[in-house]
C-alpha cells in the first residue's frame, strides 16, 4: 500500500519528532453502521442489508509553543460482506512546523480545496476512498511534503506528492458498485514509475473583502481512473482502472454577500483520456449559490436553499455521470443543542429523466454520541451499458450510523 | 468586593468636587455615550487575550449539556477585534474552529474550519442574532463591544446586588441585530456590565444576562468568572464559566489568519 517514496516522506515526518515523549492527547470515534437496501442487487453475488464497524483514533501532540506538532490518525473498517471495504488506512501522520511567514508539513495528510457542494472539481490532492462513502466525500491519506508561504498577497501552498494512492472500489460482494466490478489488482499506469510517480501541485489562496479565491495547479497521475474491459484470473469480466498522467488548472471562488453564498469552481485538464478514447484537454465547472433563510417561522432554525449547475465539456464522453446536470438541495439547521441538521438534495440530468436523490442528517445524543441517517436513491437510471450509474440502479439505500466519540 | 468601601468614598469625593454640576450640562444621550467611551478606554491596551470557558446549556427541564471552548482574541485599533474559538467538546465537533474579524457596523468576516472534512468554509455573518452553539447566547452577545455598535441613553444610577451601577439604555446601530434595545447595569467602579436585559424585535424582554466573580488582571482589565443568561420565552439558560485568562500573550495577526484555523488546537 505504501510505496518506497511515500515511506521516505513518512520517515522525514518521524525524524522531526524529538526522541523524548510529550504529553499528547487521544481523541476519535468508534462507529457502527447498518445499511438497508430497498431492492435485491443487480448482480446476484452482491449482498443485501449490511453491517459494518469503523474506528478512527487520533493522537496529537505539540511542542515549541504550539509551533510544532505531530498528528497520527489511523482508520480501520470491518465490513460484514465486502472484503474490499474491510480496510485499514493512515488518514494522517504529519509533522508540522509553523513559522511567521511559512508552514511546513511532512508526512501523510488530507487536504481539501474548493467551495461547492455537489462535486469537488478542484479538490485533487487526495484519492477518493470510494468504499467508505458512495458520494466520494471520504479520502485516503496522501504522502506529501507541503510548504505554505504566507504573505500579504495570500497563501501559496507548494506540494511534492511522492507515492500515488489507487482509488478503492467495492469487491465482488460489495454494494454499491459498477458492474462488472473494478479489479484494482490489474491497475494500469501511464507513467513507467507507476504508483511511484512523484506528483506536484500548487495553490494560491487569498481573500479580498467578501471574496475568497483559490487558483491551483496539479501535474501528475490523475486521481480519476478510466476503465478498460478485461478479465480476472477466474475468467470473469472485470473493469481495469487506468491512471493517466494529467495536468490540471483549477479556480475556486466564493462571494459571501449577506445571506447569499455564490460559488464557482472550474478546472481545465489535459492528458486525461475520455470514454471515446480521446485525450483532449477539457473544461468542467460547477457554479451556483446557497441562500439562507435565517430564523424561519420565528425559530432558531435556518433553512438553506442550494442550487448548482454541473458541467463537463466532454458531455457523454466524460468519466463522471455529472456532465450536464443541476443540483437542487435544501439544508435545515435547527441550531439546537444537539446540532440537528438535514440536507436533502437531488441532482437532475438535463439530457434524460435520471435523478440522484441524497439525504444526510445528523443529531447528537448526550455529549458523546452522534446518530447519522443517510440515504441515496437512483431514479430513472437507464438500463443500458453506456450508462455510468447502471450498476447502482437497484441500490437505493438508507444507512443508520451510531458513533461514540471520545 | 474588598475595595467597595473605597469606591463609595471615591464617588463621594468626586461629588464634593462638583462633578454633578458638570453632568447637568449633559443630555442623557451624551452622558450615556461618555460612559461607553470611558468603559471602552479603560478596557483598551490588553493587546491579546486567551481564555478557556465551559458552557453549560440547560433546558426547561433542567437537563444539562456542556461545551468546552478555548478563545483567543486580538485587539485591533479602530476596528472590532479578531477572535478565534476552538471547540474541545462535544467530542464530535472537537477541533472545529471559528474565526471572526468583527466590525462595528458592517457584517463580520467569518470562517469555520471543519476538521473531519479538512475544509475551511467562509460563512455568512449577517445573522449575528443567531444562537451560538445551540446556546442562549447569540454571536452578537459574544462579539467585541465597540462603542459605535449602539446609541446610548443614560437612565439613572442605582444599586444592584450591593454594587453601584449606571443604568444605560443601548439601541443597536447594526441593522441585522436581534434586539431593539438593551438595558445595561454598568458598574461605576469597574466600568464593566453587571446585568443586561435584552429586548427582542417585538420589544418584549427576551433574556437577562448577569455577570459575577469579576477579577482584575494586569492591574487594569476586569473580567467576569461567570456569565449566566436566562431566556424568558423558552425558560432555557446558559452559563459560561471562564478561566485561565491571559493578556498580552504575544499573539499576532498571523495567529488569526485562515492558515491558523487549520492548525488551531
Amino acid at each position: 500500500m505504501l510505496t518506497r517514496s511515500s515511506l521516505s516522506a513518512l520517515s522525514a515526518a518521524l525524524l522531526c519528532i524529538p526522541a523524548f515523549s510529550y504529553a499528547g492527547e487521544w481523541s476519535g470515534y468508534i462507529s457502527g453502521e447498518f445499511r438497508a437496501f430497498a431492492n435485491s442487487p443487480t448482480d446476484a453475488r452482491q449482498h443485501d442489508n449490511n453491517l459494518s464497524f469503523s474506528a478512527q483514533p487520533e493522537y496529537y501532540t505539540d511542542w515549541d509553543n504550539g509551533r510544532q506538532s505531530f498528528t497520527v490518525v489511523p482508520f480501520v473498517r470491518w465490513d460484514e460482506n465486502d472484503d474490499e471495504r474491510s480496510h485499514v488506512d493512515i488518514r494522517e501522520l504529519t509533522w508540522l512546523k509553523a513559522a511567521d511567514t511559512w508552514e511546513l508539513r511532512a508526512g501523510i495528510r488530507k487536504v481539501f480545496w474548493g467551495v461547492t457542494e455537489s462535486q469537488h472539481l478542484v479538490d485533487i490532492i487526495n484519492q477518493t476512498d470510494l468504499v467508505e462513502a458512495t458520494d466520494g466525500e471520504e479520502k485516503l491519506g496522501q504522502p506529501m511534503i507541503n510548504l505554505a508561504l504566507i504573505r500579504d498577497w495570500g497563501t501559496l501552498d507548494l506540494f511534492v506528492l511522492p507515492g500515488f494512492r489507487e482509488r478503492t472500489f467495492p469487491g465482488e460482494k460489495g454494494r454499491l458498485r459498477v458492474s462488472p466490478r473494478v479489479d484494482t489488482d490489474q491497475a494500469i499506469y501511464e507513467s513507467g514509475d507507476k504508483e511511484q510517480h512523484i506528483d506536484y501541485a500548487a495553490r494560491w489562496a487569498h481573500y479580498l473583502g467578501d471574496w475568497d479565491i483559490g487558483l491551483s495547479y496539479f501535474n501528475g497521475t490523475s486521481r480519476d481512473p478510466r476503465f478498460a474491459f478485461g478479465q480476472n484470473n477466474k475468467g470473469q469480466p472485470v473493469l481495469i482502472p487506468i491512471y493517466d498522467l494529467i495536468e490540471q488548472w483549477g479556480l475556486d471562488l466564493q462571494a459571501t454577500l449577506g445571506d447569499w453564498l455564490w460559488k464557482f469552481e472550474a478546472i481545465n485538464r489535459s492528458g486525461q483520456v475520455d470514454r471515446s478514447g480521446q485525450s483532449k484537454s477539457y473544461t468542467a465547472l460547477t457554479a451556483g449559490f446557497e441562500y439562507t433563510f435565517i430564523g424561519i417561522a420565528n425559530s432558531n432554525a435556518d433553512l438553506g436553499v442550494i442550487s448548482e449547475v454541473l458541467y463537463d465539456e466532454r458531455g457523454d464522453d466524460a468519466l463522471t455521470p455529472f456532465a450536464d446536470d443541476i443540483l437542487l438541495a435544501s439544508r435545515l439547521t435547527l441550531n439546537d443543542e444537539q446540532s440537528t441538521e438535514f440536507l436533502l438534495g437531488m441532482i437532475f440530468d438535463s439530457d434524460d429523466a435520471a435523478r440522484l436523490l441524497t439525504l444526510e442528517s445528523s443529531r447528537r445524543f448526550g455529549d458523546n454520541w452522534k446518530i447519522t441517517l443517510e440515504g441515496q436513491a437512483f431514479i430513472n437510471i437507464p438500463d443500458i451499458n453506456t450508462e455510468l450509474l447502471v450498476g447502482v440502479r437497484r441500490d437505493n439505500y438508507l444507512q443508520l450510523e451510531i458513533a461514540r466519540y471520545f | 468586593m474588598h475595595n467597595f468601601s473605597f469606591n463609595i468614598k471615591h464617588v463621594g469625593l468626586l461629588a464634593l468636587l462638583g462633578l454633578p454640576l458638570l453632568a447637568m450640562a449633559e443630555t442623557p444621550e451624551e452622558k450615556g455615550l461618555a460612559i461607553a467611551i470611558e468603559a471602552d478606554k479603560r478596557d483598551t491596551g490588553w493587546q491579546s487575550q486567551t481564555a478557556s470557558l465551559e458552557m453549560v446549556l440547560r433546558n426547561r427541564h433542567g437537563q444539562e449539556s456542556k461545551r468546552n471552548i478555548r478563545t483567543k482574541t486580538l485587539e485591533v485599533d479602530g476596528d472590532g477585534d479578531k477572535a478565534l474559538s476552538i471547540f474541545d467538546s462535544p467530542r464530535d465537533i472537537k477541533g472545529t474552529a471559528f474565526l471572526s474579524y468583527t466590525h462595528a457596523l458592517v457584517p463580520d468576516e467569518q470562517w469555520l474550519y471543519l476538521p473531519a472534512l479538512k475544509r475551511v468554509k467562509r460563512i455568512s455573518s449577517n445573522n449575528k442574532s443567531g444562537p451560538f452553539m445551540g446556546s442562549e447566547f447569540s454571536y452578537e452577545d459574544l462579539s467585541s463591544q465597540e462603542v459605535e455598535k449602539y446609541s446610548y441613553k443614560y437612565l439613572r444610577t442605582e444599586e444592584i446586588d450591593g454594587r453601584e451601577a449606571f443604568v444605560i439604555e443601548r439601541k443597536p446601530a447594526y441593522k441585522y441585530s436581534g434586539y431593539t434595545r438593551l438595558i445595561t447595569w454598568l458598574d461605576t467602579e469597574m466600568y464593566q456590565p453587571l446585568k443586561i436585559e435584552f429586548y427582542d424585535r417585538k420589544k418584549a424582554l427576551l433574556k437577562t444576562l448577569t455577570y459575577s466573580g469579576y477579577q482584575q488582571y494586569e492591574g487594569q482589565f476586569w473580567r467576569p468568572t461567570n456569565m449566566s443568561v436566562v431566556n424568558h420565552l423558552t425558560k432555557k439558560s446558559t452559563d459560561l464559566h471562564w478561566k485561565d485568562y491571559r493578556f498580552k500573550t504575544g499573539l499576532t495577526s498571523r495567529d488569526f489568519d485562515r492558515n491558523s484555523l487549520k492548525r488551531a488546537r
